[in-house]
C-alpha cells in the first residue's frame, strides 16, 4: 500500500506571534517551528496502517521553507520511510499548497492508496488543503476523523461533527483522511529512529518542478495587525466567604444591566 | 453589485442563524439562497425577511445524508446555472468540509472563516483572524470566479434591521451520481446542547476542575442560562473532558456573547480560541492569572464556591 502523509510546519502554540514591519505577514525570525499538532495524528495513523498491511511504504510530503525541516525530520524519525519537500516561502495560500502537494505526490513516482493529513493547520486555520487536494486528485475525503479501521481494502471512518456527534463513513481506497485529535496517541521518535532518519531519502523539489507559479495565488492577505486590546475589566476579590454572595450578585447584575448578555 | 449564493443549513424547522447573519451583511447585493433537502415555512420566511431573492431547495438521489461529494455536486449544478460572483456559507462542520471541495471544482479562491466582511462596489474584503486570533489580517480573493467565503458563526451578529427579499421558492432536482465516501450511520453525541462554535453562552472549566465529575457543577450552571460547556486543553489532556469540548488553538475557536472561564489560567493558546467573545467572565484563585487581562469581569475566588453561587443568582433572574 502506498501511504502518504502531508505535514506542515507551523509556529509553536506557545509562540508569541507579531506582524512584520510592513504588515504583509508575521515576524518569522524568532519563531520556534513545530510539526502542526494535528499532523502528528496523521503520521501515527499512517505508521499504524503500514504495520498492519505488509509491503506498505509511508511517504511524507511537505511544502515550505528549507531553513528548518523539523516537521519532516520528526515524521521520518517516527518511522516514515521517505520524504518529499517542495521548497517555498511559508506564506503560500491553500490553493498553492494543495497544488504543490499534488505535484510532490506525483513526482514521488507512487500512486497514493491513502493520504493522511491533519484536519487543519494551526497557522492560517483555513481547513482547505485536505479537501482541495482530494478534489484535485479526484478522490473522496473525510475530514475531522476521530476513528479509523481498515479491513478488506475498505476503511471505516468516524468524523466528528457538532455537539460531539459522529458520522460513520465506509470508503474504498483511494481516499484522503484528515485527522483530528483523539484518533490515536502519536508515538515519540526514539533515539535510534532519529539516527536512522538522517539516512532516509529526502527528495527536494522547487515550486517550478511541481508546476506552481505566482499565478496560482488566490488569496491576498494584507494589514497584519494585533487584535485590539480590551480596556481593563472590573476585578472583584471573593477569596473571603463573607463577601462571595455579594460579589456574585453584583457581577450577575452587571451582566444583565451593563453588558446586557443575560 | 454582485450576485451571491448563500448556502444555508436547515436546523429544526428553520435555518442555522449564521445564514441570516450573512444575509444581513449582503444587503444591497443580489442574493439567492440554496438549501439541500426540505425547508419548512418558518425557514423560508426567515430567509425572505433577511433579503433572499430566490430560495432554491435542492433534492435528489444521494442527498438524504450529508456528503462533501454529493452536496458539492448539487451546489455546482445551481452555481453553473445562476452565474454567481460569490458563494458563501457558515463555517460549520458541513460548511468547512464542503466549501473547499466546491472551490476546488472551479480552481477558485476561498476565504475561510472570516469574522467580518464588506462588499464595497460589490467586491469582497474580509477580516480574518490568523494564528488562532493572535493576529488579524485583511483578506481578498483573486483568480477565477465564483469566489468562495465561509463566515464564523456568531461573529457578524444578527442585523438590526433587515431588508426583505422576494423569497421566491423553487425546487431543483439533481442527480449527483455515485458517492464514494458516503455516511453509513450517524452516532449522536453525549450532549444535545448547541455546539461550542455556535453557542451564545459558554461556561468552560480548566485544570482546577480537578476531575471529570466536577464538571457537573458547570453543567448545572449551564442548564440555567442555556449555555454549552467547554474546557481548556489542560482539562482535556488530563482526561476531565472530551476533545470536542476543547476551546483554544488546538480545539475550537469560539465567539459567544458570554464566555465564563472557571479555573482557567489563560494560556496563550486558550486565549487565542476565545478572545473574540463579546463579554468574558473569569473565575480564578490566582489574582495574577493571565485570563484576568482579557476578562471584562474578573472574580478572584475559588470556583467550587463561586460557581454554585452564580448558578443560584442566575436562577433568580432567568
Amino acid at each position: 500500500m502506498n501511504i502518504f502523509v502531508c505535514v506542515k510546519q507551523v509556529p509553536d502554540t506557545e509562540t508569541k506571534v507579531t506582524p512584520n514591519g510592513d504588515g504583509t505577514f508575521i515576524e518569522t525570525n524568532s519563531i520556534k517551528w513545530i510539526m502542526n499538532p494535528y499532523d502528528e495524528f496523521a503520521v501515527e495513523q499512517a505508521l499504524l496502517l503500514k504495520a498492519a498491511v505488509a509491503g506498505s511504504t509511508v511517504t511524507v510530503v511537505r511544502v515550505g521553507s528549507v531553513q528548518d525541516t523539523e516537521a519532516l525530520r520528526t515524521a521520518l524519525a517516527m518511522g516514515a520511510d521517505e520524504a518529499v519537500l517542495v521548497e517555498s516561502e511559508d506564506n503560500l495560500d491553500s490553493y498553492m499548497i494543495a497544488k504543490s502537494l499534488k505535484g510532490g505526490i506525483e513526482k514521488s513516482g507512487k500512486t497514493p492508496d491513502i493520504i493522511f493529513t491533519g484536519k487543519q493547520a494551526i497557522d492560517d486555520d483555513c481547513l482547505q488543503v485536505p479537501q482541495l487536494l482530494a478534489q484535485m486528485l479526484e478522490m473522496p475525503s473525510v475530514s475531522v476523523v476521530v476513528g479509523f479501521e481498515h479491513a478488506d481494502g475498505k476503511v471505516t471512518l468516524k468524523r466528528e461533527i457538532e455537539g460531539g456527534a459522529t458520522e460513520v463513513y465506509e470508503v474504498s481506497a483511494p481516499v484522503l483522511v484528515a485527522c483530528n485529535k483523539g484518533l490515536n496517541t502519536p508515538r515519540y521518535a526514539s533515539l535510534p529512529g532519529i539516527m536512522k532518519a538522517k539516512r532516509k531519502p529526502l527528495q527536494q523539489l522547487s515550486l517550478g518542478d511541481v508546476g506552481v507559479s505566482a499565478d496560482d495565488r488566490r488569496i491576498k492577505y494584507s494589514n497584519f495587525q494585533l487584535p485590539p486590546e480590551k480596556p481593563p475589566g472590573k476585578k472583584f476579590d471573593a477569596m473571603d466567604e463573607g463577601n462571595q454572595a455579594s460579589v456574585v450578585a453584583e457581577v450577575v447584575g452587571l451582566l444583565r444591566n451593563e453588558a446586557k448578555v443575560i | 453589485m454582485s450576485k451571491v449564493l448563500v448556502y444555508s443549513e436547515v436546523h429544526g424547522d428553520t435555518v442555522k442563524s449564521v445564514a441570516l447573519e450573512i444575509l444581513g451583511k449582503l444587503a444591497g447585493q443580489e442574493v439567492d439562497v440554496a438549501v439541500i433537502g426540505d425547508l419548512p415555512e418558518a425557514g423560508v420566511k426567515a430567509l425572505a425577511e433577511h433579503g433572499a431573492a430566490n430560495i432554491h431547495k435542492i433534492s435528489g438521489n444521494g442527498l438524504d445524508n450529508y456528503s462533501a461529494e454529493g452536496y458539492s455536486k448539487a451546489l455546482k449544478t445551481l452555481i453553473d446555472k445562476g452565474g454567481y460572483d460569490y458563494v458563501m456559507a457558515g463555517s460549520t462542520s458541513a460548511g468547512k468540509d464542503l466549501m473547499p471541495r466546491l472551490a476546488g471544482m472551479y480552481d477558485a479562491g476561498m476565504a475561510s472563516e472570516v469574522t467580518n466582511f464588506t462588499m464595497d462596489g460589490g467586491t469582497f474584503a474580509g477580516t480574518r483572524p490568523l494564528f488562532a486570533g493572535k493576529v488579524l489580517a485583511k483578506v481578498e480573493i483573486d483568480g477565477p470566479k465564483p469566489h468562495f467565503v465561509t463566515v464564523r458563526p456568531n461573529a457578524l451578529g444578527m442585523p438590526e434591521s433587515a431588508t426583505a427579499g422576494a423569497g421566491n421558492v423553487s425546487e431543483e432536482s439533481v442527480d449527483v451520481g455515485e458517492i464514494k465516501a458516503a455516511i453509513k450511520e450517524i452516532i449522536k453525541g453525549a450532549s444535545e446542547k448547541v455546539d461550542l462554535t455556535e453557542a451564545n453562552i459558554i461556561i468552560s472549566g480548566g485544570r482546577a476542575m480537578k476531575n471529570a465529575e466536577n464538571f457537573k457543577i458547570l453543567e448545572e450552571c449551564a442548564n440555567v442560562i442555556g449555555a454549552s460547556v467547554g474546557a481548556s486543553r489542560a482539562a482535556v489532556d488530563s482526561g476531565f473532558a472530551a476533545h470536542s469540548m476543547q476551546v483554544g488553538q488546538t480545539g475550537k475557536t469560539v465567539a459567544p456573547s458570554l464566555y465564563i472561564a472557571c479555573g482557567i489560567s489563560g494560556a496563550i493558546q486558550h486565549l487565542a480560541g476565545m478572545r473574540t467573545s463579546k463579554v468574558i467572565v473569569a473565575i480564578n484563585t490566582d489574582p495574577d492569572a493571565p485570563i484576568f487581562t482579557k476578562a471584562d469581569y474578573g472574580i478572584v475566588g475559588d470556583l467550587f464556591q463561586i460557581v454554585p453561587l452564580l448558578t443560584e443568582e442566575f436562577k433568580k433572574i432567568m
